[in-house]
């Protein structure tokens, strides 16, 4: 159950999309989470879809890794839907004495849900075709200038990656202490949610204490392979644009024009 | 000439109550002396809690000596400005795979060290590529390490050490959490590395299976040094190493059992042939 979230997790494949500069896919995504909310219309959201499909496609990323993503927050999901649903105020559909569903409930909770799904799976691409590694450096070189502010960037980049290098160890570490408890009947699905909360109490001790060593080996370990900070630092990997990336741009540039355009054409249509 | 000379060193740790006053002090390293040549195969042993790791952690400059002095290739590891030539000349992998990996693909850890160091980004690849070659780890080298059984995890730690080109590798239990298949993986590529390379090799452990290709064995106990020697001469002493908690390979015990109960067996019996060979000795001296 714990594995089944891919944020952080790399899938190795040898594509466009993997070779593209993480400072691309970065901008990139945030454009298209952006877009995701100025985007209005079906029309808009079916521009996202083709855009959304036709990188996934590029990437080779088997679909179903996407979805695994998905899972996670399907609960998150469920929540912000019946919400929307039952508590926009409008036009009655349907009512349940003093719940109703509304017209504008049931356009704004599918619009969030799709919404929520093309966020996570646009993440989870960019998360999936780029390493972790890959993903601080464009970070770090982004946001380079504020180091000009006194800003710890390279800091900011190297706990960033350590973070992400460490969410599937620590994942497999929770699944193997909650089934030692577990086989000590240890109790985490039943009781109401104090409880429950409670119940968590000899996981997390053990999770953290053993966070904390793992932390400590680290950092052992990192000094041992001289690391200092990333002030005398050389790059294995370097950042270069190229050509591919400069088109890339081009497409995005592109994709938010026509969405923009799809959406208000729609508006003048109807 | 020699690679690390350690002299006089001791170690204290201070233990303290909740309330953080001193309860007392434990020598974890109680007057240590020794020196390590250049491109010898030298293993340290020791029980749990024997000081045998703290006495790794200060040929790298982790840890300080609380008396004496450690020099590592010449240099004082207590002089501030060595810190970063001493880490570099001596290596150090750690006993937790898991724990010393930073990259998510196996070619960016071992291109780690070298960043560190400054070195050019066209060097770093060749240093990777060579040392993921080293170790036989080179196809795995797009790879994440999370895929890798704990063999090949602890091959990449070790290669890389072996990218930021040292004269020396300390390696503290590297087999401790491995299962015997990854434990024969990673000792045949120190081996390799010893051989080869020429790299001094510094490998600190409890199984006495893996000290047998050692130049020198120094057995600790209690923060001491309480054996020195090769192996043979440290396997000759069975009795002397049980007082010491330590087990010595099953080879060398059968040998020292059929030797006390009389049969013409040399002590320090250390590998399978050479006992199937000193058996047949005994049973033409029988005849």
């Amino acid at each position: 159950m714990l594995r089944d979230i891919t944020l952080g997790q790399y899938y190795q494949a040898d594509s466009v999309i993997h070779r593209l500069d993480p400072r691309v896919k970065l901008a990139t995504t945030i454009v298209f989470i952006i877009s995701l909310f100025v985007f209005d219309g079906i029309a808009g959201y079916v521009v996202a879809a083709a855009f959304l499909a036709m990188v996934i496609k590029l990437s080779k990323v088997p679909f179903k890794f996407m979805i695994r993503g998905m899972k996670a927050i399907l609960f998150l999901l469920l929540i912000t839907v019946v919400f929307n649903l039952f508590l926009t105020p409008g036009e009655a559909l349907v009512s349940f004495g003093v719940f109703k569903i509304t017209k504008e409930g049931v356009k704004t909770a599918v619009l969030m849900a799709v919404r929520l799904t093309f966020l996570i799976i646009g993440s989870s691409v960019m998360t999936l075709t780029t390493t972790p590694n890959q993903l601080t450096d464009g970070l770090e070189k982004m946001l380079g200038p504020l180091k000009k502010l006194h800003v710890p960037v390279h800091e900011i980049a190297m706990m960033m990656s350590i973070a992400l290098r460490f969410i599937p160890i620590l994942m497999e570490e929770t699944d193997k202490i909650m089934k030692a408890q577990m086989a000590r009947c240890a109790d985490f699905e039943s009781g109401n949610i104090l409880k429950r909360a409670k119940n968590m109490v000899p996981l997390l001790v053990p999770l953290f204490i053993s966070a904390f060593r793992r932390a400590d080996d680290l950092a052992m370990a990192m000094e041992a392979r001289c690391y200092r900070g990333g002030e005398f630092r050389t790059k294995m990997k370097p950042l270069h644009y190229e050509k591919r990336d400069f088109v890339a741009y081009g497409i995005v540039v592109c994709y938010l024009v026509i969405g923009v355009m799809a959406g208000k054409l729609m508006v003048i249509l109807l | 000439m020699n690679i690390i000379k350690v002299k006089d060193l001791i170690f204290e740790y201070i233990r303290r109550d909740e309330e953080g006053n001193v309860e007392g002090i434990t020598k974890a390293v109680d007057d240590v002396s020794l020196n390590i040549e250049q491109g010898d195969f030298v293993a340290i042993l020791g029980h749990n809690g024997s000081g045998k790791s703290t006495l790794a952690k200060h040929l790298n400059a982790i840890h300080y000596p609380t008396e004496g002095t450690v020099w590592v290739d010449g240099k004082d590891t207590q002089q501030e400005e060595h810190l970063w030539d001493i880490r570099q000349t001596a290596g150090m992998v750690f006993q937790n795979p898991d724990n010393q990996i930073i990259g998510q693909v196996v070619e960016e850890d071992v291109g780690f060290g070298p960043e560190n160091m400054g070195v050019e980004t066209k060097q770093i690849w060749e240093r990777v590529e060579e040392s993921l070659k080293a170790v036989g780890m080179y196809e795995f080298r797009k790879h994440s390490p999370n895929k890798l059984s704990g063999g090949q995890k602890q091959r990449v730690s070790i290669a890389g050490v072996i990218a930021m080109h040292p004269k020396c590798i300390i390696l503290d239990e590297p087999t401790a959490m491995l299962d015997p298949k990854g434990r024969k993986e990673v000792i045949r590529a120190i081996r390799a590395l010893n051989d080869v390379e020429k790299i001094t090799i510094i490998l600190i452990t409890h199984y006495m299976e893996e000290v047998i290709y050692a130049d020198k064995v120094f057995v600790m106990d209690k923060g001491r040094i309480e054996l020195q020697g090769t192996p043979r001469e440290i396997f000759s002493q069975v009795d002397r190493l049980k007082q010491l908690r330590l087990d010595v390979p099953q080879v060398t015990l059968l040998a020292h059992e059929l030797r006390k109960e009389g049969f013409p067996i040399p002590e320090g019996i250390l590998t399978k042939e050479e006992f199937a060979q000193a058996i047949d000795k005994c049973v033409d001296e029988i005849r």
